[in-house]
């Protein structure tokens, strides 16, 4: 079983781990962080199958992949 | 267990790049290759003038800022110093291809056992958009606002081929970091190149392709286009030598 | 005392720089004092650990000294007036960062090109440090080979201790000029420098080498703590050497190569009867203002002789605070001052003022 974590904070919401994901399921949260941004995060993380693409995509080490 | 974290060779402070700007993403291989080689406690890394002027708060390792251009100067006074400090360089295109044109090819031509990391990004990120000696020919800048007039000023500067000519050079790669398959490849290139430094094999290079959404006028997810589009055919990616190769 | 041998003031700079534990030579060749590097080239492959390398510019060969100042390990480089315009960008980080190095600029005159003939006219560019920003480096003016031998010694004691770059300013006549010197120098002291990159060894937090600050009130706090050390390095480290200067009425100031012949002017007035002395400053900076002004009190007139169009003689009427005139005696694009020169000067001084 497959779980991604993302440090919400620290990320700017540049979208590249949205295209990214072969699952398609990472998308940019509607509401803000700390910093002004809307977050990345799994919207459905059942279907997450831990390739890591995400986290390889980002540049700000948003995310944790644990399997 | 975890499959992917921030590496040890960084440190917990907040990047300042730009949203999406792949920087950040390169930063991060050069400091999962320092943490899979074991060599952090050794490593001493060189800043370079340019948006990655602040390297030195990033990698977790102890760091010389250089004046522009003159990285890989301070890098061999570093590694002469002591060859068992793993050295590295993380320098952008204006910092390198311009104003430290001499102090990149006399390194490379005295094959000085060090690591550059060469971040080409085909503009000037810090100070704002202006034309780069590798800014592609009819790129609009700050600095070429009707394009990049070859008959005026010139064609880019390609700095894998030009180094490819000089004999000191050991191992010179080209290669991207706008999608999954291309920074695995980036990352094996950077292993290769600090490899080689503690196998005391001689000069290599890395020359990253790179975004700057900013500067470019883009958002993240185009730029990562119009690098594919763009720079990877004026900048054709691969190897450019490698001795350790010819050697066997 | 050891045993003396004949060398050539740049021979015996290089080799002081050696016994003062220097291991790293960075160089570019350039007249007068390419001998400095053929020298190292000669020397360091023999030295464990020892390290000669020509670059390929005086601009790396500068910022190699940077890299390895910032392993905490002593190291040098030399050159003359052009190439030390070049160095001014490394010398400003040097500066900038906090690191020692040691600096050797036998000057030939200028500006430009200029010629390959001696000269003192990188007073200002030495004193006022050269580079861009406030900084200051020790600026050391030997007259004799001997004192090359102990100023290049000094300079990395001294550059070590206070954390700043650190200058020989000779001139292409010291350079040249062969003498009997002693190397016996003593000990070096050693100074802690827990700041220097030596790798983390995963044991503790990393070093940053750096002279960039972003924020303002930050910049200004380490300027500002940077002065304090230069304060000190005023108030402990000028040298200076007073001849005949008990009953002088005319005081001459010169270093270097124009103190050499002052002094035989000097001998020469005293004979005809003219009480003239001089204070030969040692160190450039820190300039020995307070002996030039106690000195202002005595005398009636000040002749400030030097190879260059009248630098140090701004630094004599700052010190003496413009209490009593100050002539200018100068030679310049390479032409040195003759003791007939400087005679004539002592002799217009005298006349000047009166009694008093």
């Amino acid at each position: 079983m497959a779980k991604v974590t993302f440090n919400e904070n620290l990320c700017k919401g540049c979208g590249l781990c949205v295209t990214a994901c072969p699952k398609k399921i990472v998308a940019l949260k509607d509401d803000l962080n700390a910093k002004g941004y809307h977050p990345a995060t799994v919207v459905s993380p059942d279907d997450c199958i831990g390739c890591a693409f995400c986290a390889t995509m980002c540049p700000d080490c948003v995310i944790t992949v644990e399997k | 267990m975890t499959v992917f974290q921030k590496p040890k060779a960084l440190t917990n402070n907040v990047l300042h790049y730009c949203p999406g700007c792949t920087h950040g993403i390169i930063h991060r291989l050069v400091a999962e290759v320092i943490d899979e080689l074991g060599v952090q406690g050794r490593t001493i890394g060189v800043a370079s003038v340019g948006c990655s002027v602040f390297s030195y708060n990033y990698f977790n390792v102890d760091m010389v800022q250089a004046a522009h251009g003159r990285a890989p100067a301070v890098a061999t006074g570093v590694k002469r110093s002591d060859a068992n400090n793993i050295v590295f360089t993380y320098q952008g295109d204006g910092d390198l291809a311009a104003i430290g044109t001499a102090e990149t090819v006399h390194a490379a031509a005295r094959g000085e056992n060090i690591t550059v990391i060469f971040v080409n990004n085909a503009i000037y990120g810090m100070t704002g958009g202006q034309m780069a000696p590798t800014t592609l020919p009819g790129q609009i800048t700050q600095t070429s606002p009707y394009g990049r007039d070859v008959n005026t000023v010139g064609y880019p500067v390609k700095v894998c081929e030009m180094l490819s000519q000089v004999d000191g050079a050991t191992y010179l790669e080209r290669v991207a970091v706008n999608n999954v398959k291309n920074i695995k490849k980036a990352k094996e290139a950077i292993k290769k190149a600090f490899q080689n430094q503690i196998d005391g094999k001689g000069f290599s290079l890395v020359e990253v392709l790179s975004t700057c959404p900013t500067n470019w006028g883009k958002s993240p997810v185009d730029a990562l286009g119009w690098l594919e589009e763009n720079m990877i055919p004026y900048y054709p990616l691969g190897v450019y030598k490698d001795k350790t190769k010819e050697e066997k | 005392m050891s045993e003396k041998v004949l060398m050539k003031g740049n021979e015996a700079m290089a080799e002081a720089a050696i016994m003062a534990g220097c291991k790293h030579y960075f160089g570019y060749p350039i007249t007068p004092q390419t001998e400095v590097a053929a020298y190292m080239s000669k020397r360091l492959p023999k030295v464990d650990g020892g390290v000669f390398l020509q670059a390929e510019s005086e601009v790396a060969a500068i910022n190699m000294v940077i890299g390895v100042a910032s392993t905490g390990k002593r190291v040098m480089t030399s050159s003359s007036s052009p190439g030390v315009s070049l160095k001014s960008e490394g010398l400003s980080y040097l500066a900038g960062c906090d690191l020692p190095a040691l600096v050797i600029n036998v000057q030939r005159g200028g500006p430009g090109l200029g010629g390959i003939q001696p000269s003192q006219s990188d007073y200002f560019q030495a004193t006022r440090g050269g580079g861009h920003g406030d900084y200051h480096m020790l600026v050391l003016a030997p007259d004799s080979v001997q004192e090359m031998v102990n100023l290049t010694f000094k300079g990395f004691d001294l550059a070590e201790k206070y954390r700043m770059p650190a200058m020989i300013l000779a001139d292409g006549t010291m350079g040249q000029m062969m003498e009997p010197v002693s190397l016996d120098m003593g000990e070096v002291t050693k100074y802690e420098k827990n700041w220097a990159l030596t790798g983390t060894k995963c044991e503790r937090e990393p070093n940053i080498v750096n002279s960039l600050y972003i924020d303002p009130a930050e910049l200004e706090k380490i300027n500002f703590e940077r002065y304090e050390r230069y304060k000190m390095v005023e108030e402990n480290e000028v040298m200076y050497e007073e001849y005949l200067m008990d009953d002088a009425e005319i005081c001459i100031v010169a270093f270097g190569v124009a103190a050499r012949v002052s002094k035989n002017a000097i001998d020469e007035a005293r004979k005809k009867g003219i009480k003239v002395g001089m204070i030969r400053p040692i160190t450039l900076w820190p300039f020995p203002k307070d002996v030039l002004n106690k000195a202002a009190d005595k005398v009636k007139a000040f002749v400030s002789v030097e190879l260059s169009m009248g630098q140090m003689i701004e630094d004599v009427k700052l010190s003496i605070e413009c209490k009593k005139p100050v002539l200018l005696c100068n030679r310049v694009g390479g032409m040195i001052t003759t003791t007939d020169d400087v005679l004539k000067s002592i002799e217009e001084a005298a006349k000047i003022g009166g009694e008093n």
